[in-house]
């Protein structure tokens, strides 16, 4: 900072008497870039979970390192990209409400009645899998998606914040889709609460020999592409954001706030729907009761969202932060006997620190207005 | 049969203290004016700090205060963040509410090398009340009962008067109606925000170590399971008049004791857990068409 200019070779030929306000002006531009937000709370979170694990007095550089290799292992990429595409999937149904500034916690409940409606479908009907296949996966659409979008009028019509609607309605979706599975449409003689196996027919297509990614990935790769589009190119995708900017203006402008949200929610809910399908209808080809929801894809789903801030451009990348905390966090367990649930915790500290980051305009309106 | 009615408003209670507790929390911030939603997880750290508090000292009390001073810190991210750094209150309670689940999973390996439950031999409950059984009628409600039972009656009555009669409550309902005017009143508008989230989180510490250490005697991860939620759905249910909250968390610990005893006589346990949530969602909308109502015959 205090280095006069001349002696560094290469740099930009700034005045060397006003350098040191130039500096500090392109430092302070340098700060509003957008990606330096979200790289900084996850340094910070990461930090923060160093001390953690060294309070508990274990090795934070083994620790992260087991997390890098066993996510990025080559023999487990196949793996983590499924992982990737299921955050991705649940990160959209967070993100969707989040561009008009509202909260979709709901989405196990999301997840499990995609992955009921799924199994019902590819499990009943008599059908070649070319038509079969994609009847389950947009059923289950339909169907998460009703679901998700009975938060709107709740919103719209009682004033029940959608965050609390969605929380409030996703446990009994789970509770009943818990109850099915174990009894009147759980595979008799099991000791594990699950349905039968899918039929040979009603299996996603597999890509090559890859055993966990297969075409339901490109499906959540397609609506990221969609939502993308429709964000950034289309009236509803504007709408969303101006909404999302400021609800009143939205309203003035002639946007109609209750058929916006009731979309966003249905969207929201039919994202997550789809992820679950896809997860029964990928090995082990059945819904198992929890498999869906214990992964945690929804909140690192959430966070991803967050972290992007809901653009969905910036969607995969930080989905692929909460794909190697997640897929790594098993394989940190294994060598640097540090326990998973530290994955929870870095995930919670990132939003933490992403919400916390209004400090810095704090500090700089402080400073401009002393 | 009459052993049984008692029996049954004893379970009614039981399941509602922690639930009043933390709705107290939300209660107050939201008369300062902060949505806090951060409840369920404050509540489960209380809960976890409330037994690895009454391992340590082997103390019940012991585990209490621990609960009530730590859950207080664990607030203090929310009540910094949100009154004077101006974040977003539902952001943050998003990130702490998983912190909590991931920092009790993660304190229960380090600290005790298990993971799902932990209730090590000889780990102190809560005393119960045990002098009042032969007193007819109170006897058999509260002999089974932790003090922390009669203790939130007692407590939400006397913050609902406090707030509503004495200068001290009316400014600080005032901070929450109308900041920019309390502020020109000389209020401290963000410090009112940040001591009252405060407060609220040594409250929800106490409904951790209730529910760790009264309802049970063990602390199993995520053992709130959603308590928080509806405590946050209680808070809006009475919207704003705190005297109300016993109404509303004896509603749902009502939902919560009948599960239990439907699932005594076979009903699913599935069914009887989604039950609470079902019902308050139900509640909420029934009070909301009859607000809709009042406002549409004023307004016309």
């Amino acid at each position: 900072m205090t280095a006069p200019p001349e002696t560094t070779p290469g740099a930009a030929p700034v005045a060397g008497p006003r350098a040191p306000g130039a500096g500090r002006r392109l430092a302070a531009a340098a700060l509003r870039h957008p990606a330096v937000v979200p790289i900084g709370a996850v340094v910070l979170a990461l930090l923060i979970g160093a001390v953690i694990i060294l309070a508990a007095g274990l090795d934070p550089i083994a620790a992260y390192t087991a997390v890098i290799q066993n996510s990025l292992d080559p023999g487990q990429l196949d793996y983590t990209f499924s992982v990737w595409a299921f955050i991705c999937g649940m990160a959209l149904a967070a993100a969707i409400p989040l561009r008009m500034g509202e909260f979709n916690l709901g989405g196990n409940g999301q997840l499990v009645l995609g992955g009921l409606t799924a199994t019902v479908i590819a499990s009943s009907l008599p059908l070649p899998s070319i038509v079969l296949i994609p009847l389950a996966v947009i059923g289950a659409a339909i169907v998460a998606g009703a679901f998700g979008a009975i938060s709107a009028p709740l919103a719209t019509r009682f004033g029940i914040p959608i965050i609390i609607s969605t929380l409030l309605l996703s446990p009994v979706a789970v509770a009943v889709v818990s109850f099915l599975v174990r009894f009147p449409l759980g595979e008799a003689g099991s000791a594990v609460a699950q349905t039968t196996r899918l039929p040979e027919g009603a299996r996603m297509w597999a890509l090559g020999d890859l055993s966990y990614s297969n075409a339901g990935l490109i499906i959540i790769v397609l609506m990221m592409v969609v939502f993308w589009v429709v964000d950034s190119r289309s009236a509803v995708g504007f709408e969303l954001r101006v909404v999302g900017a400021n609800r009143r203006f939205g309203a003035y402008g002639g946007v109609r706030v209750g058929r916006l949200s009731l979309g966003a929610m249905a969207a929201a809910g039919a994202a997550a729907g789809v992820v679950g399908a896809v997860i029964v209808m990928s090995s082990p080809f059945r819904l198992i009761d929890g498999a869906l929801i214990s992964p945690g894809y929804t909140f690192a789903g959430l966070a991803a969202a967050l972290l992007a801030g809901g653009r969905p451009a910036l969607i995969p990348v930080t989905a692929i932060l909460f794909t190697v905390l997640q897929v790594g966090g098993a394989g940190m367990e294994r060598s640097a006997d540090v326990p998973r649930q530290l994955s929870d915790v870095l995930q919670g500290v990132v939003i933490v620190v992403l919400a916390l980051r209004t400090v810095l305009d704090q500090r700089r309106t402080e400073r401009s207005s002393a | 049969m009459h052993v049984f009615e008692l029996g049954f408003v004893a379970a009614v209670l039981l399941a509602a203290t922690p639930i009043l507790y933390a709705a107290l929390a939300g209660a107050i911030s939201a008369q300062v004016g902060v949505f806090n939603i951060a409840l369920e997880g404050q509540m489960l750290w209380g809960a976890f700090a409330a037994v690895a508090g009454s391992y340590y000292t082997g103390s019940a009390w012991g585990g209490v205060l621990t609960a009530l001073v730590s859950t207080a810190l664990f607030s203090v991210v929310l009540a910094i963040g949100a009154a004077r750094w101006h974040a977003d209150p539902i952001i943050i309670a998003i990130g702490t509410n998983l912190l909590a689940i991931g920092l009790t999973g993660f304190l229960l390996r380090v600290l005790f090398d298990t993971s799902g439950s932990f209730s090590p031999r000889g780990l102190q409950g809560l005393p119960k009340m045990a002098f009042l059984a032969d007193v007819p009628v109170i006897g058999p409600i509260f002999a089974g009962q932790t003090a922390l039972v009669p203790l939130a009656f007692v407590l939400i009555v006397a913050v609902g008067l406090w707030l509503k009669r004495s200068a001290g409550g009316l400014r600080l309902r005032g901070v929450g109606e109308h900041p920019d005017a309390a502020a020109a009143l000389g209020a401290n508008v963000a410090s009112y925000q940040t001591w009252v989230t405060i407060v609220g989180g040594a409250l929800c510490g106490i409904a951790g170590a209730q529910l760790a250490l009264g309802n049970v005697t063990v602390f199993t991860e995520n053992m709130t399971a959603g308590r928080g939620w509806i405590a946050v759905a209680a808070v809006m249910l009475v919207a704003g008049r705190p005297l109300w909250l016993p109404v509303a968390c004896l509603g749902f610990g009502a939902a919560e004791a009948l599960g239990f005893r439907l699932q005594g006589i076979g009903a699913p346990q599935q069914l009887t857990d989604a039950a609470p949530y079902a019902i308050t969602l139900l509640v909420l909308v029934a009070t909301r068409i009859r607000f809709a109502k009042r406002a549409s015959l004023t307004t016309t």
